[in-house]
């Protein structure tokens, strides 16, 4: 008899123990066989350009973007010029991602009718887990032609007077989910410049960022220094731009305003007329439209 | 006394080792679907994880939220950075238990019901879930199948006023795993 309490007790307390234990047990199982994996950091920022300068991201594989941006004149131009509303510059550009970490494009800008080609290569990606990366890294250069007429007499029209080229390291990091930052040291080359004192290599350095203030809109903002006696003919300021990203599922809007009338990087990095402290910024936008080209293969059922 | 302390050990050891047998994937595949006015949205995770103990009937799962593949990589990246946070919280699990275990013959192959009652945690909000599947035995394995709907505001999951009609407030979740017998 108290054999046999015993054994119903011990039975009782070892069922009680197993399916206690069962469930959670179970769970533990799993993350005791589970590999640790790559965790890598997504949409650091929203768009392949921080404001108007370009950011780390590239349109992810088999997907082109449609990116147009618009900048008004600017805004202390007066009523009878509407603050600007009366004049637009316009860039028109592809941009594709041809495998993850590669990402071209090409553009068309109504500024001189500049056509520009880039290429856009990460180098690092920022990623946690079973592999660790503080930072992505980005190469990113472009070709830039003018093709309006030939305007100066005095000088013979080479091709070749009417070829730039930008050259950027991009370094950014998310912190967390609503801060990115990056830091953009940047080169251009101008096979022909204004005046015989400007250079023809200038180096500028960049710094832009963004904080997300809702799941789906952030304030952004991109600084350039351009260092001194680089471009003497023409003043040219350091260019600060300050936008709202605004996403909607397909499109992601950019509303800013900027002392750069430029939409590429080398009017952006070595040209930038304008001064904030008079007024003399541009409102602008830019419109960013994914289309997925080749989509991923996912097996059916 | 000694005969006493034989039996508690011989209880206790028939009772885990009933506990081993344990049933288990990490290759399993949930779909879900939504099928919005303008965009049916599709997602497949092939590496779903789950054990189910056949003593107890306990069954669990987890689900990383980064393994969903879809069509489009923007519908990927809104999924994982503006809906479900994968980054707060990577994982879904589902822990409970399978009520009518002792209807499942592992002997015989054939179609069983499944009742299966727990609690699923998804975007950091534990909700019970209660439903209907079917296991098959087939040659030693159980392939075990469920579809049911969620309603994605129950867990806080937000969907913004202007794509409120892209997307469908309740998702179509698809299970089909294959669990072998554990080897332990």
């Amino acid at each position: 008899m108290k054999n046999n309490i015993l054994f119903l007790l011990a039975f009782a307390g070892a069922m009680c123990v197993s399916t206690a234990r069962g469930q959670d047990d179970l769970l533990s199982m799993i993350e005791k066989g589970e590999k640790p994996t790559v965790d890598y950091t997504t949409a650091t920022f929203k768009s392949t350009h921080i404001v108007i300068g370009q950011s780390i991201e590239t349109a992810p594989a088999g997907n082109l973007n449609f990116l147009i941006t618009h900048h008004f004149g600017a805004l202390n131009t007066g009523y009878e010029n509407l603050y600007g509303l009366k004049q637009a510059s316009i860039r028109l550009g592809v941009e594709y991602g041809v495998t993850r970490w590669l990402g071209i494009g090409v553009g068309i800008n109504t500024d001189q009718n500049t056509w520009d080609g880039s290429a856009k290569v990460k180098l690092l990606r920022q990623c946690k887990g079973a592999k660790n990366m503080p930072l992505t890294l980005d190469i990113y250069g472009n070709t830039a032609i003018y093709t309006t007429k030939w305007t100066d007499p005095s000088r013979k029209n080479y091709f070749s007077s009417r070829v730039t080229y930008a050259l950027q390291l991009m370094a950014a990091r998310k912190f967390g989910n609503s801060l990115s930052l990056q830091i953009t040291p940047s080169y251009v080359h101008k096979n022909m410049v204004h005046d015989s004192k400007d250079k023809n290599d200038i180096f500028t350095l960049g710094a832009g960022g963004r904080i997300k203030i809702s799941q789906r809109v952030s304030v952004n903002a991109e600084y350039n220094y351009l260092f001194k006696g680089q471009v003497v003919s023409t003043k040219a300021y350091n260019s600060f731009s300050l936008g709202v990203d605004i996403e909607t599922g397909g499109h992601v809007f950019q509303i800013f305003l900027t002392n750069s009338y430029g939409e590429y990087e080398q009017p952006i990095l070595t040209d930038t007329r304008g001064k904030w402290s008079n007024g003399d910024i541009f409102l602008g936008f830019n419109i960013n439209r994914m289309f997925t080209i080749v989509k991923p293969r996912v097996p059916k059922d | 006394m000694s005969k006493s302390c034989i039996i508690f050990l011989l209880v206790f050891m028939t009772a885990f080792s009933a506990g081993a047998q344990k049933y288990i994937t990490k290759t399993g595949h949930i779909k879900f679907y939504s099928d919005g006015q303008l965009e049916k949205i599709e997602a497949h995770n092939r590496q779903v994880n789950s054990v189910l103990d056949f003593s107890t009937g306990g069954f669990v799962f987890k689900v990383l939220m980064k393994s969903f593949e879809f069509e489009k990589a923007l519908m990927q990246e809104h999924f994982n950075e503006n809906y479900v946070e994968s980054d707060k919280y990577p994982a879904a699990t589902f822990v409970g238990k399978v009520t009518n275990i002792k209807d499942v013959n592992l002997l015989k192959d054939g179609m069983y019901d499944a009742n299966v009652e727990g609690k699923m945690t998804m975007h950091g909000v534990t909700k019970d879930l209660t439903e209907k599947g079917t296991f098959e035995v087939k040659q030693g394995k159980i392939i075990g199948k469920a579809k049911f709907n969620i309603v994605v505001a129950d867990y806080k999951i937000t969907i913004p006023g202007n794509v409120g009609n892209n997307i469908s407030k309740t998702i179509e979740i698809t299970v089909d795993i294959t669990l072998d017998k554990a080897n332990m």
